[in-house]
């Protein structure tokens, strides 16, 4: 699990780990995106953006700044690697009524955030209709050279995927002692991030939803730390079925 | 035991009886006690009371006379009239209390053919039974805090309670320190408004301070500061209380007592019925196992715990109640008034923690007023033998030291906001007065209450954006109601303040080694043996074993919110970790274990091996004096250490430890570790910190002064995950984040928000939202004990001896077996730890290079 809601500068200090995926170098950042290097896109999955009042509407109060949150994140992001592309990889919003909420303020940031970069929505469970209203375009899927993205993992894909959906985290002990994280999830053909809005929880990566994604011996996570992503095999990830 | 006890002391004929119970009371060759004619006499001159007497004084039937002489007197109604509603409301904080109530009320009831029906109304009782009892209601209603708090939301409460004409509260200071009692005191504050003449009758066991209680019972105002009347017994033989004698080496630490076993086991024997009291479901297990390994002639002895199924406690309580049982090892579930038949022994392992505490245990043996009691105190390790006999000094002196009422938290009181709204529409000006007749809402400030009056609406955020959502809204009267029927049904499901973790219920099945996963139906044919804690079982895997309702059983699967397990062949057990039931020792009974070290005379009451070891401590180290504390620094292995002996309790000395390795780190010294026990705390580094105190570069009244608790406290609260879980528990009982309720989880994906994300948000944008006052409020006066650090640090002050060492001490030996069995990581240190088990450099290098891929 996130370790607290960081700073905009802790947001930007993380170190990103370098990996080859697809062919491609991607960097994952510890705040939970990741960049395809060869075209410089900035991913980023499951922003479920206006969370808060989609809990309200059913007399769920729950704080009303997770959306500005969750924005002001992703700018330092963007800030930090200046992508030419943005990628959100579905449910970025949390219902679908939800990107009408938006505040005058967060559409004013999403403007700054994509002037004269492009801007991608992917479509998610949450969000099917897209958000034809707010800068971008809109798909179901992207290819980028041999990676596939999508919102929901495609068990019987066998190429190159990037996908969220899942939230996924994982869990170690070392030395009697536990440690929960979220991650990105991979075994060198599949790639599932981690959620990123600040009011999402994340699935264990042992949880049988995740039954048939990976290829067991492969998978690595990449744990989210505070400054650095660790990478763990999967022989030291707690309730992984081998 | 029967409902009012043989006495001579009083002329009952003098007394203002109805016949039936003159008849009976002289049938029975009985006369009733001064102290039940004394509340019966306040309560006919419409006076509420608080009566104080120790367990066994037949106080908790004592609070029915008035009751029953007043149903008994009242003309019965005619043909085609109403039939009177509620007469008397019972209520308690156990569930198994109000049952065995009713039992025991039954008897003089049917013998005096009394018009009395009396029913109980728990979160047990089948809604058909409910419903009935709104269009049937009995005259005596025996129920929980809980389903008083859930009867007043309903519209129809004041018709409900329309004839109201006493509540009966009993075992009053237990209920009234926690959550559920500021819940309590709410809920009356409305029985007030519904019913102006309503009385109170408050029974307690001793207490340190009855006036907390006294004020409890009464309607307060800003003005005068009214009290109850007061009828206090006094406490009948002194108990004969021991401590266990053993030959075995008692253990250093731990809480097992295992060594104890035979010793009890010979107890049970010569008794007629024994009650084992212990502090944990989990040292409940382990000690009925123990037990049962042992028992040769197997002698009936039975477990009883909160986790375990209904059906299974309450064959028990049957058992119990028959005398058809030896024993029953049992946790704080049974620690209050339950009547269990002939009980000749009671047995408590572990340290009671505390005198009162103690006290109201031992109450549970014998339950005749002029006998003693007897009980037998186990000790679980060597600091606990000092514990044991501060305690038992303690109850022959008389001494309490029961916690202070304190004021309500405001969790609590946003709930009950929206319970009364869910009855009807309220005015807030009205509201706030009543409020504020509730004893712990007294001092309740007006802004306060419209704090949470708006965070009931909607959400109480500074960012108004929820309006259009709100849950209760201002009408053109000035009123507030409800938007919408769906908002009382979400308070029903969420009312209450107990929190539990998230409970899985275990269920037996036979197919063993298969997968629980598949979808197999044949899967859930077996029976439910009770509940436990999902953490708990996250840790295992298929084929671990553990123990459960005294069974050793295998870890099969988790399908939604059921655990399979089957039987285990083996009979080595991982045992449950349970979360509930360790509270730290009471202020008062640590400061006697202080001035028992110090005196070496006092010692000869202790058994010889600790007598032995406190006499190593003065040889090769100190003993430190009452006033002061004792500091031991000392290297072992490839680490130094320093042990402080506060003797305040585990939660202040985590808070101690925490607070005192920031301030170390700043010195230089840069510890690595710490660990807190009951008595003691050690922290660890590669530095001498020995040498550093030595030369003055670390001062030892820097670091423990004062204004520890400032700054260094304020700045590590707020990232705490004591901190967060405190939270969590505010958030539920306020309402802003519904209970799990079992069978409602969908698998796999989380529907809910982790209070933990709410937490972070809220730190961040809204830092004095009304809920995070309430954490705050609840984080330092309990799992913090900050006050206790406050007093300590202050006792200590110029107080510190240091004695640096060449080895460890005898007395440092129990917190340093405490190293390595914390099994939770804090956030400072995930990081180091998962980059211990994180691929190296190597293998990043090549899986860069795609190799291994």
């Amino acid at each position: 699990m996130r370790s607290g809601l960081k700073t905009i500068k802790d947001t930007q200090a993380g170190q990103p780990l370098e990996i080859t995926f697809g062919g491609d170098e991607l960097l994952l950042d510890p705040a939970g995106i990741l960049i395809i290097k060869s075209i410089n896109a900035l991913v980023v999955a499951d922003l479920h953006l206006e969370k808060g009042s989609s809990f309200a509407r059913r007399g769920q109060f729950l704080p009303p700044y997770d959306t500005a949150a969750t924005l002001a994140r992703l700018t330092a992001l963007v800030d930090k690697y200046n992508p030419s592309i943005i990628v959100s990889l579905g449910d970025s919003f949390h219902d679908d009524e939800a990107s009408h909420r938006l505040s005058d303020s967060t559409l004013e940031t999403l403007q700054t955030m994509t002037h004269e970069r492009q801007m991608v929505w992917i479509t998610g469970n949450h969000d099917p209709s897209p958000p034809s209203h707010l800068p971008g375009q809109c798909y179901e899927e992207l290819a980028i050279g041999k990676i596939v993205l999508r919102h929901i993992p495609d068990t019987s894909y066998k190429g190159h995927e990037i996908s969220g959906h899942l939230h996924p985290c994982a869990q170690i002990q070392v030395r009697g002692k536990k440690v929960r994280r979220a991650c990105f999830a991979c075994d060198g053909a599949r790639m599932i991030m981690p959620s990123f809005g600040v009011l999402t929880g994340g699935l264990n990566l042992a949880d049988r939803a995740f039954n048939g994604l990976f290829h067991s011996a492969k998978l690595r996570a990449y744990m989210q730390g505070k400054d650095k992503v660790f990478p763990i095999s999967s022989e030291n990830i707690i309730g992984l079925r081998r | 035991m029967n409902l009012f006890e043989h006495s001579k002391e009083n002329d009952s004929a003098a007394f203002n009886l109805p016949p039936q119970f003159i008849d009976w009371f002289s049938k029975k060759g009985w006369q009733p006690r001064a102290h039940q004619l004394e509340l019966l006499n306040n309560a006919e001159s419409g006076q509420s009371t608080l009566l104080i007497a120790p367990t066994g004084a037949g106080k908790t039937l004592a609070g029915f006379l008035p009751a029953l002489v007043d149903i008994t007197r009242r003309p019965e109604p005619k043909a085609g009239q109403i039939k009177p509603g509620i007469h008397t409301l019972y209520i308690s904080p156990l569930k198994a209390l109000a049952v065995d109530i009713e039992r025991n009320l039954s008897a003089p009831v049917s013998e005096m053919d009394l018009p009395v029906r009396v029913e109980t109304r728990t979160g047990d009782t089948p809604t058909s039974k409910r419903q009935r009892q709104k269009l049937n209601p009995p005259d005596i209603l025996l129920t929980t805090p809980e389903q008083l708090s859930l009867l007043i939301s309903h519209p129809d409460a004041s018709r409900f309670f329309g004839d109201l004409r006493y509540v009966i509260f009993d075992e009053l200071h237990s209920l009234v320190t926690s959550k559920r009692g500021h819940l309590l005191s709410l809920a009356l504050s409305r029985l007030w408004q519904l019913v102006p003449n309503v009385q109170t009758i408050g029974l307690s066991a001793t207490v340190a301070d009855p006036d907390d209680l006294r004020r409890w019972l009464v309607p307060q105002n800003c003005t005068t500061i009214p009290l109850s009347e007061l009828v206090t017994v006094d406490g009948g033989a002194k108990p004969d209380i021991t401590i266990l004698k053993t030959e075995q080496r008692i253990p250093w630490s731990g809480h097992s007592a295992r060594y104890a076993m035979q010793g009890v086991l010979d107890a049970i024997k010569a008794h007629q019925t024994t009650l084992i009291f212990v502090n944990t479901r989990s040292q409940a297990e382990l000690i009925f196992r123990e037990l049962w390994t042992i028992n040769e002639d197997s002698l009936p002895i039975a477990l009883h715990h909160g986790s375990l199924d209904v059906s299974q406690r309450r064959r028990v309580e049957q058992a119990m109640a028959t005398n058809s049982l030896r024993a029953v090892v049992a946790t704080s579930t049974l620690d209050l008034g339950i009547d269990w038949g002939d009980v000749d022994l009671v047995i408590h392992v572990g340290s009671p923690k505390g005198a009162s505490r103690l006290a109201q245990r031992i109450g549970r043996a014998n339950h005749r007023m002029d006998e003693a009691s007897r009980a037998i105190l186990v000790p679980a390790n060597r600091f606990e033998v000092m514990e044991c006999q501060a305690a038992l000094d303690a109850n022959y002196l008389g001494a309490q030291d029961t916690p202070p009422v304190g004021d309500g938290t405001l969790d609590v009181l946003c709930q009950h906001i929206l319970g009364v709204a869910c009855s009807g529409p309220f005015f807030p000006d009205a509201l706030y007065q009543e409020v504020t007749s509730a004893e712990p809402y007294a001092r309740l400030s007006r802004e306060q209450f419209d704090q949470c009056l708006q965070f009931v609406a909607n959400g109480g955020y500074a960012l108004r954006s929820y309006d259009r959502y709100a849950r209760i809204r201002e009408t053109t009267d000035g009123s507030w109601r409800i938007t919408h029927p769906s908002v009382a049904q979400q308070y029903r499901l969420n009312a209450g303040t107990i929190i539990e973790a998230p409970m899985l219920n275990i269920r037996m099945t036979r197919n063993r080694g298969k997968s629980c996963l598949a979808g197999n139906k044949a899967m859930r044919g077996g029976p439910m043996l009770g509940k436990i804690e999902e953490l708990f079982l996250e840790m295992l895997t298929q084929g671990d074993t553990f123990l459960f309702a005294g069974k050793v059983l295998r870890f099969e699967g988790i399908r939604e919110n059921e655990c399979f397990v089957s039987n285990a062949q083996s009979s080595d057990a991982k045992i449950p970790a349970y979360a509930g039931g360790k509270f730290p020792t009471t202020t008062y009974l640590s400061e006697q274990v202080r001035k028992m070290i110090d005196n070496p005379e006092s010692w000869d009451k202790l058994p010889e091996q600790v007598s032995q070891w406190l006499g190593y401590q003065k040889q090769f180290s100190v003993l430190p004096k009452p006033g002061e504390m004792l500091v031991e620094t000392f290297p072992r292995g490839e680490r130094f250490y320093m042990v402080a002996y506060p003797f305040e309790g585990r939660l202040a000395h985590q808070t101690l430890c925490i607070l005192l390795t920031r301030r170390m780190e700043r010195a230089g010294a840069h510890p690595i570790g710490f660990v807190a026990s009951d008595y003691a705390i050690a922290i660890w580094g590669m530095k001498d910190f020995g040498a550093m105190i030595a030369s003055g570069k670390m001062s030892l009244s820097e670091l423990f002064s004062e204004d520890m608790l400032g700054d260094d406290l304020e700045e590590w609260l707020d990232e705490s995950f004591i901190f967060k879980r405190t939270f969590r528990h505010c958030a539920v009982i306020a309402g802003l984040i519904d209970k799990r309720h079992p069978g409602k989880e969908k698998s796999g994906r989380q529907v809910t928000v982790s209070a933990d994300l709410i937490y972070d948000v809220l730190r961040s944008h809204d830092p004095n939202h009304i809920l995070m006052q309430a954490t705050r409020h609840d984080a330092r006066a309990g799992f913090l004990d900050v006050a206790r650090v406050g007093s300590l640090l202050s006792r200590i002050k110029g107080r510190i001896v240091h004695k640096n060492l060449e080895r460890i001490s005898p007395l440092a030996v129990p917190v340093m077996l405490e190293i390595g069995k914390e099994s939770i990581a804090s956030d400072e240190t995930s990081d180091a730890l998962m980059e211990e088990v994180s691929m190296n450099g190597d293998d990043i290098v090549r899986e860069a290079m795609g190799v291994d891929f």
